[in-house]
């Protein structure tokens, strides 16, 4: 288990990432399993960073992986506004260019990627994202 | 990131080194509005030397390709797009919105 916390800005996504990264790369997963935990691990937390603390109003994301059983656990903890990533809707992927949503792309990245995307809230111990990815399943 | 432009007499050549994530989209998106501002709509995007796109960077390219094809005044073409990244933009149902060049060459002559 490993654990390290960043500062709730874009400029620490690059940090987040390779954070993740390497405990992906150190649970023996391969390249692309590494590259879908990157980028799960960077939609999560730009949206902590956006709705949890609302843009440069600053607060701490504490990132947890752990590496058991051949899956990744993330865990990010924050203390802004609780997210509901299940208050986001599915976007319409159908829909022609004019009409294509900007929005809600990050959270279904987060599902297509993870095989477990987890939220609860714990009041003053903050807010808790689990993600989970399992080796070799595709 | 790195991010040159290369004014061409039919199209602008835009091309990105590193990494486009929720921090750097915003220097890609001031690059291809200063391309439409100049009154310039046809964009191919260099992306073989990317690494990493998130979908700040996608929601970017989508921006700037709502605004070229605008009035039927030009298109955001992709070329050389690293696999994985491929995989994330198809992923997000972002295939059907874009042509996508196998080389710079020929997205650039498809102008």
């Amino acid at each position: 288990m490993r654990t390290a916390i960043f500062p709730a800005r874009y400029k620490s996504l690059d940090d987040m990432r390779q954070f993740a990264a390497q405990a992906a790369k150190d649970a023996g997963m391969d390249d692309i399993e590494v590259y879908a935990v990157e980028l799960a691990v960077d939609e999560a937390c730009t949206n902590i960073i956006e709705h949890a603390y609302g843009l440069d109003k600053g607060g701490e994301i504490e990132c947890t992986c752990t590496a058991a059983n051949d899956c990744l656990t993330v865990i990010l903890r924050d203390h802004g506004k609780p997210f509901n990533l299940s208050s986001v809707m599915e976007p319409d992927l159908s829909s022609g260019l004019e009409k294509r949503p900007l929005g809600g792309l990050g959270v279904y990245l987060m599902r297509q990627l993870m095989d477990e995307v987890r939220f609860e809230t714990l009041g003053e111990a903050g807010n808790l994202l689990t993600m989970v990815k399992h080796k070799g399943r595709k | 990131m790195e991010i040159t432009n290369h004014h061409y007499k039919h199209c602008d050549l835009i091309s990105l080194k590193g990494r486009v994530d929720s921090y750097t989209a915003p220097q890609l998106n001031e690059v291809i509005a200063a391309v439409t501002k100049a009154g310039r709509y046809k964009i191919v995007l260099d992306m073989s030397g990317l690494e990493y796109m998130s979908s700040a960077g996608f929601r970017t390219l989508l921006v700037g390709q709502k605004n070229c094809k605008r009035y039927n005044r030009g298109e955001v073409v992709l070329a050389a797009v690293p696999k994985r990244i491929y995989e994330a933009i198809e992923l997000t149902g972002f295939t059907p919105l874009f042509k996508i060049f196998d080389d710079v060459t020929a997205a650039v002559g498809s102008f």
